[in-house]
């Protein structure tokens, strides 16, 4: 299969998952306003507890939780296409294999740049800035869309495995306590000692603290290894779940029967 | 295999366990160029697990299997440009419209945008979709589904088209609707494989049939000749009032060595001796009818999958 045809086929398949959304807006626009509708709950419900500030320390939080929430979008889209037999009809035909996964995770990509800058302008009006550079604001963007990269395999593998719909709101559950126990929305210092080293070494941990290093938004007090080299770890972090659940997934797809 | 014909598909020998269940057994499949064959069985007989190890979704643990002209395990990528496959489950996006469905796997077949749509337009009106082709396919009936799901397998002209079950879940209209396409497609010389749990339709659509239990092919042949390789013919005898019911039972079962089926006035059993049972029925019984006949395709199944 020559490289030509797995451009060519990714992006046929990318177009199908837009073409999705602009079918089923209704769809697109609920999960664009999900999140929102958590950070205007969260800024105005909590900020009486942290100040006026909060908007600053949310925005990072929130984004990066927006990201993980992503990995449901993935699920949803394999565990579907898997159960109607869509996955088995690509399958048969002559086109090149990596591209429904390539073509998933473009469109997924592009679904999640889309919901950033969509919560970034809803931050935006309610109070949050950025402080820093245009460059360190886009790595921060950069670091927000490398964690999602790496979701997209897990969300691939997951799916494949799971295969049925009722899996997909067990792990819209569990990403709730994953969200909470990190420093995206309260202080570690605050926890219990090793719950708060538990809650700083969250892979989305080092993806909020890196992304509020960047914007120039304040972050909580700590010391730890892991949060003086946060932009290291927001790197590490997707590359360790790229390279565990990549083959993974690929392994999964080539072999699912 | 002595057909004197070119096969369109060949398994040899096919095995297949998932864990501790044996789906495929040793099975052997020679079906000619140009036919339809029909592979019937139970559920959980090894059907969908012979279709999708020759349309390649799933990997042989031992034996071969050439599908037109090229081996399944060596150039699945060499299969896949020459087959069409329509699974169990109509495999077409809910979300998209019917025509833009087919766009989609023309696009993948690399047919190129133009050539995709046309035949797209070609295939609609051939299968009566014209007036739906634009709307979403969640609006589509179970039938419209199968006919869409049939038109997307033949976007290009396949040398051989698998149909797994593609008839199960349907009212029986859209099920004379699939039938019409099936035989269409035969008449223009495609090689259609395709499996079933109705006799009825392996019986009308297929050219031969391959009967199929615990992963191996137990009975093969045409229609015919598989009710003819079974127990020859069957004796009927119908009873004047239920009290000679078991005594009939009793003498059918003695000449024939096998229980036999009572359906309210009705007894008949498989038999060799056809005139010998003949005159034991009228010297023993006083029955209001007696007669032989050729078994039904149903009898033959039960017999071969008991």
């Amino acid at each position: 299969m020559s490289l030509r045809w797995v451009f060519a086929d990714t992006w046929t398949l990318t177009l199908r998952a837009l073409s999705h959304w602009a079918r089923q807006p209704f769809v697109a626009l609920v999960g664009f306003l999900f999140p929102v509708l958590v950070l205007v709950m969260f800024a105005y419900l909590l900020r009486g507890g942290y100040g006026d500030d909060y908007p600053e320390l949310l925005v990072p939080g929130m984004l990066a939780l927006t990201t993980v929430f992503g990995l449901e979008t993935t699920m949803t889209a394999v565990v579907t296409d898997a159960q109607r037999g869509i996955t088995d009809r690509f399958r048969s035909l002559p086109m090149a294999g990596a591209a429904v996964v390539s073509g998933r995770a473009v469109a997924d990509l592009l679904h999640a740049v889309l919901g950033l800058v969509v919560l970034m302008a809803c931050g935006w009006a309610i109070g949050w800035r950025v402080h820093g550079g245009v460059l360190d604001a886009l790595a921060a963007v950069g670091l927000l869309v490398l964690l999602r990269f790496s979701l997209i395999w897990m969300g691939v593998f997951l799916g494949l495995v799971a295969g049925r719909p009722e899996a997909v709101s067990a792990v819209q559950i569990l990403v709730w306590p994953l969200g909470f126990l990190s420093i995206a929305f309260t202080d570690p210092g605050s926890m219990p000692g090793w719950l708060g080293t538990v809650a700083e070494w969250n892979p989305l941990s080092s993806t909020v603290a890196a992304t509020r290093e960047l914007f120039g938004n304040p972050g909580w007090e700590s010391q730890s290894w892991v949060a003086e080299h946060a932009v290291l770890m927001a790197v590490v972090w997707p590359l360790v779940l790229t390279a565990i659940f990549f083959p993974l997934a690929v392994a999964r797809y080539r072999s699912a029967a | 295999m002595a057909y004197g014909e070119k096969m369109a598909i060949e398994a040899d020998g096919l095995r297949k366990r998932y864990g501790e269940t044996v789906a495929l057994d040793g099975l052997d499949l020679a079906v000619p160029a140009g036919s339809v064959c029909g592979v019937l069985g139970p559920n959980g007989a090894g059907k969908t697990t012979a279709v999708r190890v020759l349309a390649t979704l799933a990997r042989v643990d031992a034996g071969r299997a050439v599908v037109a002209g090229v081996d399944v395990g060596r150039d699945p990528a060499g299969v896949r440009r020459r087959i069409g496959l329509v699974g169990q489950h109509a495999a077409v996006d809910e979300a998209l419209s019917g025509r833009a469905n087919l766009v989609l796997f023309g696009r993948l077949l690399h047919l190129g945008v133009s050539r995709a749509r046309a035949r797209a337009e070609e295939l609609l009106e051939r299968f009566d979709l014209e007036d739906a082709a634009d709307r979403s396919v969640s609006g589509y009936s179970g039938g419209m589904r199968r006919r869409l799901d049939l038109a997307a397998g033949l976007m290009v002209a396949p040398d051989v088209l698998f149909l797994d079950e593609p008839t199960t879940g349907l009212d029986p209209r859209s099920r004379l609707e699939v039938w019409e396409a099936v035989r269409g497609l035969a008449a223009e010389g495609t090689t259609v494989l395709l499996t079933t749990q109705y006799l009825e339709e392996a019986d009308r659509l297929a050219d031969r049939i391959a009967v199929v239990d615990g992963g191996r092919v137990v009975a093969e042949g045409t229609p015919a000749e598989l009710k003819d390789a079974l127990a020859g013919d069957w004796i009927e005898v119908v009873v004047r009032d239920a009290d000679d019911v078991v005594a009939a039972a009793a003498l059918l079962a003695r000449i024939s060595g096998v229980a036999p089926e009572v359906d309210t006035l009705r007894v008949s059993a498989p038999v060799r001796d056809r005139m010998g049972a003949l005159a034991a029925v009228i010297g023993e019984l006083d029955a209001e009818d007696v007669s032989l006949r050729r078994p039904t395709l149903d009898e033959v199944f039960l017999e071969l999958t008991r």
